[in-house]
Formats: C-alpha cells, sequence, structure tokens
C-alpha cells in the first residue's frame, strides 16, 4: 500500500474534514444527552446562538492572551491533522511525523493555560493550574504510548506505522499503550472524565468566561482535538484504511468515527476525576504500566530485527 | 522562499525575545520568550534539523507552562496591572552585553572558517540516535542520573514538611 503526499491545496479539504468530525463528535454527544433524540439539532442551535451572542468581556482581561488562549486548540488540531494519515494519502509524510504531534499536543499546555489567565477571573485561573497539573500526570505516559508504536515501526513517520501494520494491526501487540493514548487524548481535550479544568464545581473553569464566537471556537477546538486524536489512534494502533471490500478512505473513516464515538460517550459514563487523584493513579499505576509495554514492544522488536537479518 | 521563511522567524525570534522585557505582565514575558523558542524551532527544521527542531518547541514550551507558574507565584506584579520596571543592574548588564557582542562579533570575522568536509548523512534523525544512543550513551546515563538526583534533593530540600502535615 503506497502512500500518496497530498499537494499543499490539501490542507483545505483536511481542514473541512477535522471541522466535519468535529461537528459530528458535536453531535453524538447531544445525541447521548438525557433528553435524546430531541436534543440532535442542539449542535445547531447552540452555534447559532454563539454566532448571535455579543462579546462579554471581564474586568482588566489581557484580550489578546485569552482570544490566543480560546482560538489555540483548534489550531493546534489543525496543526496535528497535518501529519495523521487518512485512507491511502496524508498531507505530510514528515519523518518524524510522531515526535510533530507531540509537540501539538504540548502547545496545549501553554494555551489551555492562557484560556485560563487571559479573562483575568478568579475560576478560570484556577481551571488553568488545574489543567496543568492534569498535564503533568498524563503527558509522561502519552509520551511512552506515542513511543511504543515507533519503536515497533522502527520509524518516526507515521506512514511507516501505518504501513508495519499490514500483518497485525498494533493494538494486538499493545493494548496498554492504545488505552493509554486514547485516554491521553482525552485529558489534552479536557474531556469528559479528565475534565476536572472546566468542571461544574469552578462553574466552567477555563470555559467560565468566554462568550459568543470565543466560546464556539474553543468549544470546537476541543471536538476536533478529539477527532483528530482518533484519527491518530487509527493511524498508530488500529491499521490505518486497511480493511477488506471498501476503500481505504472508508475504512478510515469508519474506524475514526468508531473510536470517536467511544471518546464522546465517555464523557456520560465516567465520573470527572480530580486532578492530584489523577496525578496519583497515572504516575503509581499508569506510567510504570507504559514502561513495560514498551519493553514488551522492544524486545518483540528486537527479536523480529534480529530474525530477519 | 525558504529564505523569506527564514528571515521572518530569526526577525521574530529577535523581537520577542526583546519584548519579554518591554512587556510589563508576567503571562506576556514569558509566553514573548516562547514565540522567541518556537521561532528558533523553526529555523532549526528549515536547516533540514527537523527533529531538533520540533523537539526544541516541545520542550520549550512545557519549559514556559511550568515557569509561567512559578512566575506568578513569586513576582510582586504578575498581571502587569500595576507599573513595574523588569530591568535591573542596567549599567552592568549594558556592559556585559556589549562586550558579549563585540567579543563575538570580532570572533566571527576573524576565525578562519573551516571548509565543509564530508556530507550530512541522509537520515540526520537516525545519525543523531546513533550518536546519543552509541558513543555518547556513557555520558547520557551519566548526566540523567545527576540530573535527576538534583531534581529530587532540590524538593527534599524545598518541602522540609509535606502539604497536610501541621
Amino acid at each position: 500500500m503506497s502512500v500518496t503526499v497530498w499537494p499543499v491545496w490539501g490542507v483545505l479539504p483536511v481542514a473541512l474534514a477535522v471541522l466535519a468530525f468535529a461537528v459530528t463528535a458535536a453531535i453524538l454527544d447531544s445525541a447521548a444527552a438525557p433528553s435524546g433524540s430531541r436534543r440532535l439539532a442542539a449542535t445547531v442551535f447552540e452555534t447559532a446562538r454563539l454566532l448571535r451572542q455579543p462579546r462579554r468581556s471581564t474586568p482588566a482581561p489581557d484580550a489578546l492572551l485569552w482570544r490566543i488562549g480560546t482560538a489555540g486548540p483548534l489550531m493546534v488540531a489543525l496543526l496535528m491533522a497535518v501529519v495523521v494519515p487518512f485512507g491511502n494519502g496524508v498531507l505530510s509524510n514528515l519523518n518524524v511525523g510522531i515526535v510533530w504531534f507531540n509537540a501539538m499536543d504540548v502547545l496545549l499546555w501553554a494555551l489551555w493555560w492562557l484560556a485560563g489567565w487571559g479573562p483575568n477571573s478568579m475560576v478560570a485561573l484556577v481551571g488553568a493550574y488545574r489543567f496543568l497539573a492534569q498535564a503533568l500526570a498524563y503527558e509522561l505516559p502519552l509520551m511512552f504510548a506515542l513511543t511504543a508504536p515507533a519503536v515497533a515501526a522502527a520509524s518516526l513517520d507515521v506512514t511507516d506505522v501505518v504501513a508495519a501494520q499490514h500483518h497485525q494491526w498494533f493494538i494486538v501487540q499493545m493494548p496498554v499503550a492504545t488505552l493509554v493514548f486514547l485516554g491521553s487524548v482525552v485529558a489534552y481535550s479536557v474531556w469528559g472524565p479528565m475534565s476536572h479544568p472546566v468542571a461544574a464545581d469552578l462553574a466552567g473553569g477555563m470555559l467560565a468566561e468566554p462568550t459568543g464566537i470565543d466560546r464556539l471556537v474553543a468549544l470546537a477546538g476541543r471536538y476536533a482535538l478529539l477527532a483528530v486524536g482518533a484519527a491518530m489512534a487509527v493511524a498508530l494502533f488500529l491499521g490505518g484504511g486497511s480493511g477488506p471490500w471498501f476503500p481505504a478512505w472508508a475504512w478510515s473513516a469508519f474506524k475514526t468515527l468508531l473510536i470517536l464515538a467511544i471518546l464522546v460517550g465517555v464523557r456520560r459514563r465516567v465520573p470527572v476525576i480530580r486532578a492530584e487523584k489523577f496525578m496519583t493513579v497515572a504516575w503509581t499505576v499508569v506510567l510504570p504500566l507504559i514502561l513495560l509495554q514498551v519493553l514488551v514492544v522492544a524486545i518483540l522488536a528486537a527479536r523480529d530485527a534480529s530474525g530477519v537479518m | 522562499m525558504e529564505l523569506v521563511i527564514f528571515l521572518a522567524m530569526a526577525v521574530l525570534a529577535v523581537s520577542s525575545g526583546i519584548a519579554v522585557f518591554v512587556v510589563d505582565s508576567m503571562a506576556r514575558a514569558t509566553f514573548a520568550l516562547a514565540v522567541s523558542f518556537i521561532a528558533v524551532g523553526v529555523e532549526l527544521i528549515l536547516l533540514d534539523m527537523g527533529y531538533l527542531g520540533i523537539i526544541t518547541i516541545l520542550m520549550m514550551v512545557m519549559e514556559m507552562a511550568i515557569m509561567v507558574v512559578f512566575m506568578i507565584m513569586l513576582m510582586m506584579n504578575p498581571g502587569g496591572l500595576m507599573p513595574m520596571s523588569m530591568f535591573h543592574n542596567t549599567r552592568g548588564s549594558w556592559l556585559i552585553s556589549l562586550g558579549t557582542f563585540a567579543v563575538l562579533a570580532t570572533g566571527s570575522l576573524l576565525i578562519p572558517w573551516p571548509v565543509r568536509e564530508g556530507e550530512p548523512p541522509a537520515d540526520l534523525t537516525r545519525a543523531l540516535g546513533e550518536a546519543i544512543m552509541g558513543s555518547k550513551m556513557l555520558v547520557m546515563i551519566a548526566v540523567s542520573a545527576v540530573l535527576f538526583a538534583t531534581m529530587v534533593s532540590a524538593l527534599v530540600l524545598s518541602t522540609s514538611r509535606g502539604r497536610y502535615d501541621s
């Protein structure tokens, strides 16, 4: 299966695809709400409401940093999508694509914090500090979860990782890394069980103050992060576009939607975990587990390499 | 095209570096510094050192996000709501910076620059990994142990009591 590198104008269709998946995530989320199918159009209504809502500000905000913070997550999702293969194509087969993805998710440390700092509001700033605590907890496991497929494929290029799975999907060999990656996507998207920084006990935390278009962009960014994270999980662990009968793009879309539905659905199944409790679990349970996972993957990769040569 | 981006990033790196000292908000100063580092990272990417460039961006942004916590905790005027000077020892720092610039600039003009020998390897990331994991492995292991011990002892020294002890 050869990889097509899309031309530069491909950024527009890719951006539209990211937005389409983000909107799908929002619709799935409102469909799962307790009031059920009547809320299917809630995404449309909420978008229209936020577009019409005048921007409300706070006393002495740092408007520049605040705008950067609320628009940032969507930008990060789009920048991540540059290296995520979809079907047989990818926008850039950067030879260090996995490191690029990792660097982009680290940008969220700064951006979510700025979203909390900008409005000069107490609850927002507390939310921002909660996010940094949460980020310290998930980042190392996430880095090792990204390391595992790179070790198995002997490449930092995401398209090589997809190509290395034509015998067996990596989820078989590295179930822990798959789960940790998906958990980290939820955590950096500040979603569901990891939404402590925007939790109701803080009146919305980092998302307490943004209104109108700012709020719309911030919420869209969260859904887009989930969508791109799901697509990356498909490329890293679920064999990318491989599958019988249907074309590669259809398999990529199907698998991405499946993972996205799981990520969105987890919100109403698992309670919010406080940042400090998450920290304890992440460093005492998850980190040793993912290190063992990388060890197993490395031994398997070394055995394969010595067997071939 | 690459030259234009390179120059733009060079200007951005220097000007956001200057902005660190011009703005009077700790948050703005921190993230102006982050922007400066990101511009340097992009320069490295343009020099075909993709891995080093992206790692620079990754590490520096993470570092600034942690640093801003401490800056806001420790500085008198975190939000820039009250006027405050970001300078101290101005005369000394002028002398030091002008002296350093003079030494480096004359050095760069006077040094006999070496002629390039050989070609860069095809995969720079692999060459870097082999250098770190091969001949320099002992240094890396020693340095990482020392760094880790430093961090743990700094934490132990700074927290004589736990958070919930009375």
